[in-house]
């Protein structure tokens, strides 16, 4: 099956290009969905039988490129269109197809009734096509048709509702927001693309990479280069400074927000670095640039998380955060970890979101939590897999989130130090909190809302099956990459299937770790126990007594509204850069360089020339008497002249 | 050497065209109109042809006639193409027909005079890419301002004449700095062969040997003369108002073709008559160039007018063309040349979509706009394809154009320095933000003024017609450039040797 992996990009472009064009004229809102999903469930197919495919074959033998035609070719640039089926991409596709196949079907119960049904589904389609590339492309090029190509799906469904309003302003305006945002970071993307070709004359990854180990290149030119390229995945990846806009991306239907927004897309930059991981480890430096924004913007966005009370805010700020863990792992060399934790929160966070969704669907629409209340008896089955998510993701052992969490604290504390064990784990005991918080304001207590408009109920099987088969994952998801320290040296799984990807970072990297099992398990128990003690807090305060949340807000008033205003960033960043750029490129810029200097200049020009043949005409009598005194005069000063001149 | 008549035929098309209009009668309108259509695609069939029969292998000018036309100077009816001018060439017959096309409802008034006017104008657009005599060039150079003045003039918006003017003075200006230069070269030409010559291969022989400082003027009053035309900054105020008054048809073929000629004007004989020269002020050029990127940019974001924008997106899209082509490396200038044809298509786009909501409504103002998706939405589907080929989509054409000129410029040698690929990259943040927020405000959102739900209807099936050729190019250059780099490749790299040869010291 490797030698169709191309079918995984083009079936779901298919599925874009029959909905997009006929998809108006199919009345069959069924058709449409089926049509969708199909495409997707296909892809994943395929990319299943690749990977076991690949399964079969030696190890040395897993790094395949499918090559299908020159895209580019000048000079010495040489970009083919080939995708790279190994390890890593086999893993990101599964992922990608796996998971957005559930969330395909089980759009088709939730946009139910939506006119534009077709339009979403062929740009999810499209996005699976182009996340496909991203994953699957072997050179940077390919790489950044899909990253761009995904940014532009997530434009297209951020706005989807175009004529919606969200908060102060518009979908539209959101969506706009999150593809200037990431344009940012695709500028520092790009940069790190020129780079790279400049000092190893390719962008051809496996070429690059050689080249990387063997080239005697300077530490400053891989820090340069890392450095850019991270650029490009904080801004994909809504790392700091520039995660301003995943918040704002929940303007679109929740769907999205689980597959785009958690699952898949924000992830790869994540992946970006993790494919790049020798450029990275080849320079120290930005490694830990990259491990410290990490570790910060996993903490930054679990301290917003805590107060927000919409349902799709909490768990945007969730995802941040456990972004922010991928890169900290990233950053402290453990690249097998930031994918083990990108696959594992594909699960629940798709699950959390797709519940959310469920749960906004039989809400009628609301998103305030502090409007919901008592759920638990109206929607069972989407109670039960929202309460296995938030177990999972709040790290509680035996779930899929503890594995891959407990992996990134371990490496952060072993590699990079306590600090960063700490940062972690605090986060952790955040996050365990907010999701109970959230999960007791949804499910439990009272009843808060309206009981003559809203009517709460169920959401239909074709939504809660894929909710099943996720929180399925989200329990099971994490035997495949146990400890080292319960499954002994090689009983990793996952951890071995990535290996010969990361050999190379590895082996610059170096790492000798000297701790001791014993220190493991110390931790591990900490950090668990932390998570418990969150949970417990949680359900304790929000469930019994909510007062004491009332009380800490009003004690803490100040802390509070900065949480709940998310720090002001976006204040900040409309008052220091937009308002400046925008008011000075229409005052400075155009109204004054524009119209008053150059045109100024130039009809002043004009003026003069008009002005000069004025005065000159005037010498144009027509009296023949006064030419013949300028000819004589003329004449006069040539002699003059000449005789100076002898 | 062989003669061959293709380009003759293909010249002379357009203009036996234009001068058999004239015999029509003024209310034979329809028929004008597609008289007008049936030579210009003649004209595209003949270019078809030459494409076809072009082998991209070779640097060498191709079709090549010559006859002797003033023989005591020496001039003489030379034309040829090589890769480059055949792309432009190409560029040209494909979007005449479809913007004669786009205004057979649009222009009403004096059909037969209109369509006199863009067949005269196609003729000297061709005539500017096929003459290898640079007196003859000259000669097509300006004299296509004459029909484009009258577009303007005619059959243009309220300030038409404001705006034809500054157009006619501005590039007047330049162009007489390089009648002035042409006649010095000619005439050194002359003292170094032992002949009076104008053509230009002999030309490219006599250029790099001109003494330095005078070589640099000779290159300032050639760069002038192009600089005015791209344009670039800040010689672009006369622009945003040709184009705003402007009918439909020339803003896209001022955007489309005409600014090329400037571009085309800078690769043609300032890089290869004073390669010394051009090495030197690339850096300076560049600077100019990146501020254009960047200024256009702004600028662009902030207007209310979306003729205007679309305006100043020119200025900054066109920088990239200028900066692609003094980084001097194979990549830059391929992509400069591609980069060409990618701004005709989606710049010409725009404002092919831009006009069409004004016939319907006459307004431009996008504050009038909001919403228009729920009418038209297949116009917004069209709408946002154009942009995103603007901005430089990956998968569409600009992105290819974009990609290889700032590639292949922070790797020059000749500028020697990453920042102006840095702030050049800018652009493409830039890009995103005031083509989008242009689209978000008319197309997004509820519906702002009722008047827009009984004025406005979707495209008709003649605008499909001209549009989706267009939409069809973007996607294959996009998809598969390769197309069109493979025919200029060996063209760029004769020039880039051209350059090379002759400073070879500079550089080191």
């Amino acid at each position: 099956m490797i030698n169709y992996i191309y079918l995984t990009t083009l079936l779901p472009l298919l599925g874009f290009v029959i909905n997009g064009l006929f998809g108006r004229k199919i009345k069959n809102e069924r058709i449409v969905g089926i049509i969708g999903s199909a495409t997707v469930g296909l892809s994943f197919l395929v990319v299943l039988g690749a990977f076991i495919q690949t399964l079969g074959l030696p190890v040395e033998e897993r790094s395949n490129t499918v090559n299908l035609f020159t895209w580019l070719s000048v000079g010495g640039l040489h970009i083919q269109f080939a995708y790279l089926v190994d390890q890593l991409s086999l893993t990101m596709s599964l992922i990608v197809t796996g998971v957005g196949f559930l969330i395909h079907v089980y759009s088709i119960g939730y946009m139910h009734g939506d006119k534009g049904i077709w339009r979403f589904f062929a740009y999810l389609n499209l996005f699976i096509f182009a996340m496909m590339n991203l994953v699957l492309g072997d050179n940077f090029v390919v790489l950044f048709l899909g990253w761009e190509g995904v940014g532009l799906c997530s434009y297209l469904l951020i706005g989807f509702w175009y004529d919606r309003k969200f908060e102060k302003g518009t979908t539209s305006q959101a969506a706009k927001k999150a593809f200037v945002v990431n344009r940012i970071g695709d500028f520092g993307f790009l940069l790190g693309m020129f780079l790279i070709y400049m000092t190893f004359d390719s962008l051809n990854f496996k070429e690059v990479f050689a080249r990387a180990q063997a080239f005697p290149v300077a530490e400053s030119t891989f820090g340069l280069i890392a450095l850019f390229l991270f650029i490009g995945a904080t801004g994909k990846s809504a790392q700091i400074p520039l995660f301003v806009w995943l918040p704002d991306a929940m303007a679109g239907p929740t769907p999205v927000s689980a597959l785009i927004h958690a699952a898949t897309m924000v992830t790869a930059g994540v992946y970006m670095v993790s494919r790049t991981s020798i450029l990275f480890a080849s320079a120290p430096a930005i490694m830990t640039v990259v491990a410290v924004v990490g570790a910060l913007t996993a903490l930054m966005a679990a301290t917003i998380g805590l107060v927000q009370n919409d349902i799709k805010k909490v768990l945007a700020y969730s995802t941040v955060s456990q972004l922010g863990y991928m890169f900290l792992a990233a950053g402290v060399g453990a690249f097998s970890a930031s994918i083990f934790h990108v696959m594992t929160h594909a699960f629940f966070k798709a699950l959390l979101f797709l519940g959310a969704g469920s749960v906004i669907h039989g809400m009628h629409d609301e998103q305030n939590i502090q409007k919901y209340g008592g759920l638990k008896k109206y929607m069972p089955k989407t109670y039960a897999t929202f309460f296995i998510a938030a177990l999972a993701i709040s790290g509680v052992p035996g779930l899929a989130g503890f594995f891959s969490k407990d992996e990134i604290l371990w490496n952060a504390y072993s590699n990079g130090g306590f600090v960063f064990w700490l940062i972690g784990a605090v986060t952790a005991l955040m996050t365990a909190f907010y999701m109970f918080r959230l999960v007791s304001l949804t499910f439990y207590g009272h009843e808060r809302f309206d009981h003559h408009h809203v009517h709460p109920h169920e959401s239909p099987s074709v939504m809660t099956v894929p909710l099943m088969i996720l929180a399925f994952l989200s329990v099971v998801g994490g035997y495949i990459g146990l400890p080292k320290v319960f499954a002994g040296e090689h009983g990793n799984l996952f951890e071995n299937w990535l290996e010969p990807i990361y050999a190379p970072a590895q082996e610059k990297l170096a790492m000798y770790s000297s701790s001791t099992h014993l220190e493991e398990i110390l931790l591990m128990s900490i950090s668990v126990a932390l998570a418990l003690y969150g949970i417990y807090f949680a359900l304790h305060v929000y469930r019994k007594n909510p007062k004491i949340a009332d009380n800490f807000a009003n004690r803490f008033k100040s802390m509070y509204n900065l949480l709940l205003n998310k720090y002001f960033v976006d204040e900040v960043y409309e008052a220091a850069v937009v308002q400046p750029i925008q008011k000075g490129s229409e005052k400075v810029l155009w109204k004054f360089t524009d119209a008053k200097l150059i045109d100024g200049t130039v009809n002043g020009a004009a003026t003069i020339v008009d002005k000069i043949s004025g005065v000159i005409r005037k010498v144009q009598t027509g009296v023949a008497q006064s030419y013949a005194l300028i000819m004589v005069a003329g004449i006069a000063l040539v002699l003059l002249w000449l005789i100076l001149s002898l | 050497m062989e003669q061959n008549l293709l380009l003759t035929y293909l010249l002379f098309t357009p203009v036996i065209g234009s001068v058999l209009v004239l015999f029509f009668r003024n209310e034979q309108k329809q028929l004008a109109r597609w008289f007008g259509l049936i030579v210009s695609l003649i004209a595209f069939v003949i270019s078809l042809v030459i494409y076809f029969r072009f082998n991209p292998t070779n640097p060498q000018f191709q079709f090549i006639y010559q006859v002797t036309w003033i023989k005591s100077l020496n001039i003489s009816y030379h034309v040829g193409v090589d890769g480059i001018s055949l792309l432009l060439v190409l560029l040209t017959t494909f979007l005449t027909p479809l913007t004669l096309l786009s205004t057979w409802k649009a222009i009403e008034k004096n059909v037969k005079m209109f369509t006199f006017s863009m067949l005269f104008l196609e003729a000297g657009m061709l005539g500017v890419f096929i003459s290898l005599d640079i007196f003859l060039f000259y000669i097509f150079w300006e004299a296509m301002l004459i029909p484009m003045y009258f577009i303007i003039g005619i059959w243009g918006g309220e300030r038409r004449i404001y705006a034809s003017l500054k157009f006619f003075i501005y590039t007047m200006f330049g162009s007489l700095l390089m009648l002035v230069a042409i006649i010095w070269l000619t005439v050194y030409a002359s003292g170094m062969l032992g002949k009076f010559t104008t053509s230009l291969v002999d030309l490219y022989k006599v250029g790099p040997t001109i003494p330095h400082q005078i070589q640099g003027w000779m290159f300032g009053a050639f760069f002038l003369s192009f600089a005015i035309k791209v344009p670039i900054f800040p010689l672009h105020t006369w622009l945003p108002d040709a184009h705003v008054e402007a009918p439909t048809a020339g803003s896209v073929i001022l955007a489309g073709v005409l600014l090329k000629m400037g571009t085309y004007g800078l690769i043609r004989f300032c890089l290869p008559l004073f390669p010394q020269s051009a090495v030197q002020y690339a850096p300076l050029v560049s600077v100019l160039a990146v501020i254009g990127i960047i200024y256009g940019a702004l600028v662009s974001m902030v207007q209310t007018d979306m003729k205007k924008l679309v305006a100043y997106s020119s200025v900054s899209h066109l920088g990239f063309v200028v900066l692609g082509i003094f980084a001097m490396t194979v990549e830059s200038v391929q992509g400069a040349v591609i980069q060409m044809i990618n701004h005709g298509l989606s710049t010409g786009a725009l404002f092919l979509l831009v006009g069409i909501l004004y016939e319907r409504t006459h307004r431009r103002d996008i504050a009038f706009y909001g919403g228009i998706a729920k009418i038209v939405p297949l116009y917004a589907t069209i709408l946002m394809i154009a942009s995103l080929s603007s901005i430089g989509l990956p998968g569409l054409n600009g992105f290819i154009g974009e990609f290889l000129i700032l590639l292949g410029s922070f790797k020059s040698s000749v500028l020697n320095s990453w920042w102006f690929t840095i702030f050049a990259a800018t652009g493409v943040i830039f890009a995103a933000v005031y083509l989008l927020w242009m689209y978000q405000r008319i197309v997004f959102g509820e519906v702002k003024n009722e008047e827009l739900k009984h004025e406005l209807t979707d495209m008709n099936l003649r605008e499909m017609i001209v549009m989706v050729p267009i939409l069809f190019f973007i996607v294959w250059i996009g998809v598969y450039p390769n197309t069109f780099l493979k025919l200029t490749e060996a063209s760029t790299q004769s020039i880039l040797q051209q350059v090379g040869t002759y400073t070879v010291n500079l550089l080191k």
